[in-house]
């Protein structure tokens, strides 16, 4: 029997209280609509979310591990992006 | 503010509990993982409605409970509508079986959902969001089959051609039924049949299918003469309450 | 990045001692390993005969189960149990999700479990006769398998051990629910009392075999656990589930059929007798009785169905065809 591949897709869900859409796994489905319909049947039975979105897994770009150093650790040491680096006199009150 | 009669509620719920329990046999047998939780997802949606609406059967009879109602009848005495307990042949037959039973809930909930009798009208506010997901669902399911494969298209049709004369049954209006639209509890089935009929023929032409043209209807189910189909089926539901009667599980 | 990127590719990794030694350190500092992070090829194949293995249970598991569902006493228990056999499907879904991840298509892992080349949870091939036999399975099988799933949740793998967080939480009812079924059998008709004391007597050495040969015979163990695979050797899960489950089983009042069975006060565990090893490993051969019958069953439904997930396929090639074409 050739072992045929459908399609595999990346789920992302926001919680009903949530902020960001967050990835719980992925469904296998034929097109978008069954897609969203599997993540739907699958992922939010517990009444996780409000909010779904599938992306077909092949479509993902991410950054290789490997330039972790390069891509990353350049951020963590610029404390000026951060409000600790400043100091405000406590009379201004909160900021 | 009116009341429904046991009787009508009974029909609804036995309704639900006998697809729920076709739905249930899909356990296992599944096309696919997804279709397996989505098939176990309508299920418990209509086992829900169905604990509902025997639950409430029960208060208005007195001296019952919901298992007594759903375990415990003769097969006449159970008024589903003959489509429900149609077997499973094939997945074909399980999704049209839904779409011509979820085109016509889903707006007969909505419908219910202004009826004259307040717990009727808590039901029908959970269960037509949920009917309009099963409608959803065996609409995509239609579509695909039938505008997939020959194989598909034809073994669908089939289903088609042989479910079309089950559906007459759901705008069934006997002296009940009559009894309760007065009441304003039911809605005129004749309302419901428009968008019925524009659910299904769209979904069927969209699928490339032929809309039957045949206009003879099965008939019993209300007044429990029922297809061969449910005595086996009612078989297995029984057997525990049956062979240990008046235990607690 | 997950399977469809890395079907067909080598993924080769230089494994040199320096590449091994690093990767052990990050083990060690319990950093989590995600898809795309070099990993021995041995960590990869391990992971994938593991989380594989897992899946394919959870699969095979619905059907003891889920032949009882047209036949629960009660309304509330069959909603309960399709909720239940549904929970394990969906957690096979997940583990294939997480197994997809290694490079390997879910296509070739469900192929793999009906030539009937991939293992499974033996505990699966014997079979569900009667209405206590779903409380066992749920307090006795469920139980032993959150035994073994909770300290997975601190796999070194990342989306393995993100599933199993997911697992466990959705567990935590299906024990209950086995519990009380045989709580409510215990205290009921002396019919009630004896078919759940039956169903334990059938379950009870298959629940215990579920943690594997003893650690003398296991041959995965070693690099699994420095690897952080696996955290807790067969037989140290094995009497964990021992002394959780007998104070459990004396609550309901059922005898556990180990003449064996005493409480050891020095030591402070439940000793029980020696298990059928070669029960063990014939049911692990093929030779349980629902073996061919469960493989049977699932071959079956993927057969008769072929032509559902082909009308699908050739649906969604139809519609992209037109989307191209009404684009042009």
């Amino acid at each position: 029997m050739t072992v045929k591949h459908s399609p595999l897709w990346e789920v992302f869900i926001r919680a009903r209280n949530g902020v960001a859409h967050k990835h719980v796994g992925s469904v296998h489905a034929e097109d978008a609509e069954m897609a969203l319909q599997a993540a739907r049947d699958v992922y939010t039975r517990r009444g996780e979310g409000v909010s779904i979105w599938i992306v077909p897994t092949a479509q993902i770009v991410a950054s290789d591990p490997h330039d972790k150093e390069a891509m990353f650790e350049p951020g963590e040491n610029k404390p000026y992006r951060h409000p600790t680096f400043y100091e405000v006199p406590d009379e201004v009150g909160h900021m | 503010m009116a009341q429904a009669d046991s009787k009508f509620v009974l029909r609804l719920a036995d309704d639900h509990l006998i697809l729920g329990q076709r739905l249930a046999e899909w356990c296992g047998h599944a096309p696919t993982l997804e279709e397996e939780l989505s098939h176990a997802n309508i299920g418990l949606d209509l086992l829900g409605q169905a604990r509902n609406l025997f639950a409430y059967a029960s208060q208005l009879l007195g001296g019952t409970d919901e298992d007594r109602l759903a375990f415990l009848r003769l097969e006449h005495e159970y008024k589903n509508v003959l489509l429900v307990e149609f077997p499973n042949e094939d997945f074909g037959y399980s999704v049209i079986r839904q779409l011509f039973f979820s085109a016509f809930m889903h707006p007969y909930w909505q419908a219910l959902t202004s009826s004259a009798d307040a717990e009727l009208r808590a039901i029908a506010g959970q269960a037509v969001k949920e009917a309009a997901y099963h409608v959803r669902h065996s609409r995509e399911w239609t579509l695909r089959l039938g505008d997939g494969t020959e194989e598909s298209r034809q073994r669908v049709q089939t289903a088609v051609d042989d479910l079309w004369s089950f559906t007459g049954e759901l705008f069934e209006v006997d002296d009940l039924y009559r009894q309760m639209m007065e009441a304003q509890v039911a809605p005129d089935p004749v309302s419901i049949a428009p968008t019925w009929r524009e659910t299904v023929v769209a979904t069927l032409e969209e699928a490339t299918l032929q809309v039957p043209t045949e206009t003879w209807m099965q008939t019993g189910g209300r007044v429990g003469r029922h297809t061969e189909a449910l005595g086996h089926l009612l078989t297995e539901l029984q057997y525990m309450q049956r062979a240990y009667p008046d235990m607690a599980w | 990045m997950y399977a469809q990127g890395l079907i067909g590719a080598t993924a080769e990794t230089r494994e040199n001692e320096a590449f091994l030694e690093a990767f052990q350190q990050r083990i060690d500092a319990e950093e989590k390993i995600e898809p795309r992070d070099p990993m021995p090829a041995a960590y990869r194949k391990t992971l994938v005969r593991q989380i594989a293995q897992h899946a394919h249970s959870e699969i095979v598991g619905m059907l003891p189960e889920g032949n009882w569902i047209t036949r629960a006493p009660t309304l509330r228990r069959k909603i309960a149990l399709l909720a239940k056999v549904q929970d394990e499907g969906g957690h096979g879904l997940y583990l294939y999700a997480a197994a997809e991840t290694l490079g390997v298509s879910r296509e070739e892992l469900v192929d793999q479990l009906l030539k009937g080349t991939a293992k499974y949870s033996s505990i699966f091939n014997y079979p569900a006769l009667t209405w206590a036999d779903i409380g066992a399975i749920g307090w006795l099988v469920d139980g032993a398998a959150i035994m073994n799933q909770i300290p997975l949740c601190r796999c070194s793998y990342g989306p393995y051990s993100r599933a199993m967080i997911r697992i466990c939480k959705e567990e935590s009812f299906h024990q209950r629910q086995g519990y009380e079924i045989m709580s409510v059998l215990a205290k009921g008709s002396d019919a009630q009392r004896r078919m759940a004391q039956d169903a334990l007597n059938r379950f009870w050495w298959p629940s215990l075999m579920m943690f594997g040969p003893p650690d003398s015979s296991s041959k995965h163990s070693d690099k699994s656990m420095r690897w952080k695979i696996k955290r807790f050797t067969n037989d140290e899960l094995r009497q964990k589930f021992v002394d959780a489950t007998v104070p459990q089983a004396h609550h309901l009042g059922l005898e556990i059929p180990d003449s064996d069975l005493r409480w050891n006060e020095e030591r402070g565990h439940w000793e029980f007798g020696e298990l059928d090893w070669n029960e063990f490993w014939n049911v692990v051969k093929g030779n349980g009785p629902c073996n061919k019958q469960r493989l049977r069953q699932r071959r079956k439904a993927h057969a008769e169905n072929a032509w559902v997930r082909e009308a699908a396929a050739a649906h969604a090639q139809k519609r992209a065809e037109r989307n191209r074409s009404a684009a042009s």
